[in-house]
């Protein structure tokens, strides 16, 4: 039995949802805060990029699940569509699980790229006196 | 225009001849079109005055058939259901259905698209082999049930949407818009009982309704107002909503016979069927 298509495709939707809440609060938090202040992501007044402001966002342990889901999600969803728009062309099967491996080992390896990015970044933010 | 109202009109005609043509080629015929003359009577005339070596399919006449499914204009349409005088301007471009290998001149090969269509078992499947095989009434369903696939069953499989579809023209492999719509019909239907079956055949690998991106051409094409890119876009929400198991439909059990507090026999208004007009029929 296998519904792979109904499964990725079912996830590549949910991601698009998720990544749209995600990537909603990064705005939030980064691009809108002289609109929407969030005070407990950036305490140190309007510029989200004041260092003050950057250390605070750095220890909240919900930025660093926030930006680790961000970076999941968004990279099922980006490279799965582009998986798709290859599909598109109409390469022979052979092509295709080539194409569907090198996806897959790029997007794993990314992931943990951006993943230990956002660990660093708290370990970083902690180790700052202040 | 003369006084019978006739209008000379350029039919210019795709030909290929497998025999003799190592590549298509264009034909111009000069047709008197009469006020209320289809495509199909255009061809017509030129197969009775111009050309009788002139191939299409058609057999209707009246867009039910599905036979005579062509490119008028660049658009797929079926050549008995369009007035010569709504698609015109001076020069009628005719080619086969674009999509399908050409078998000669207008007639393509739909053999593939049908292929397709077995391949999704378009017909109820149900486990009470005998009472299909015997019936001994009617599967009872509600008119809400039946509406969920009614315009979807229109479908006459002229091949209009195959050849519209941006997806089937890339990729072979793609099941394509009628045999996908036809799919859901019977997917959705409740009397069916092979949900899971339907389900796994369409959930892996080019058969289902994945590659389709929505353009929506078939649906803008088909001559029958079926809306296959409707009913590919219901499939995809049914096996999703399966999936996540909050489909009404994966969990459903096929309907029944019709239960016999329903069962009303022959309603007192429908008059019984005029009598036989040719003596020893029955």
């Amino acid at each position: 039995m296998s519904m792979k298509d109904t499964k990725l495709w079912t996830w590549h939707m949910a991601a698009g949802v998720i990544i749209l809440v995600l990537l909603g609060a990064h705005m939030l938090t980064m691009h809108l805060n002289g609109v929407l202040p969030i005070e407990s992501l950036n305490p140190a007044g309007d510029d989200p990029l004041d260092w003050a402001n950057v250390v605070a966002r750095g220890r909240e342990v919900s930025q660093v699940f926030g930006y680790i889901f961000l970076v999941g999600f968004g990279l099922f969803h980006g490279l799965y569509g582009l998986r798709n728009i290859l599909f598109e062309l109409n390469p022979a099967a052979g092509l295709k699980r080539l194409i569907s491996v090198v996806l897959l080992l790029l997007g794993l390896g990314l992931f943990v790229y951006g993943a230990w990015s956002a660990v660093a970044a708290r370990t970083m933010a902690l180790s700052v006196s202040g | 225009m003369s006084n019978n109202g006739a209008k000379e009109f350029v039919f210019r005609v795709r030909r290929f001849d497998p025999i003799k043509d190592d590549s298509p080629h264009y034909e111009d015929f000069k047709v008197p079109v009469q006020p209320g003359w289809t495509i199909l009577e255009g061809l017509w005339y030129i197969k009775e005055n111009l050309d009788s070596s002139l191939s299409w399919r058609s057999s209707c006449r009246m867009g039910v058939c599905g036979s005579c499914g062509m490119l008028v204009n660049g658009s797929p349409t079926l050549a008995c259901n369009t007035q010569i005088r709504d698609v015109a301007t001076d020069v009628l471009m005719l080619a086969p259905l674009p999509n399908f290998d050409i078998i000669r001149d207008l007639v393509p090969d739909l053999a593939p698209m049908f292929d397709k269509h077995t391949h999704l078992q378009p017909y109820i499947q149900r486990d009470d082999h005998e009472e299909m095989l015997e019936p001994t009434d009617q599967y009872w369903q509600s008119p809400e049930q039946l509406e969920q696939f009614l315009q979807f069953s229109y479908c006459i499989k002229c091949g209009c949407c195959m050849a519209a579809c941006p997806t089937f023209a890339s990729d072979a492999t793609f099941s394509g818009p009628m045999p996908l719509a036809a799919g859901y019909r019977y997917l959705i239907d409740s009397r069916d009982d092979a949900f899971k079956k339907r389900k796994n055949l369409l959930g892996s690998g080019g058969v289902g309704p994945w590659r389709c991106h929505y353009a929506g051409e078939c649906s803008a094409v088909c001559p029958k107002g079926v809306d296959p890119a409707r009913a590919i876009q219901f499939m995809k929400r049914e096996l999703v909503l399966d999936y996540l198991r909050l489909s009404k439909a994966g969990k459903r059990k096929p309907a029944e016979l019709l239960p016999a507090e329903k069962r009303h026999g022959r309603r007192d208004e429908i008059p019984e069927a005029p009598p036989f007009t040719v003596e020893g029929a029955s």
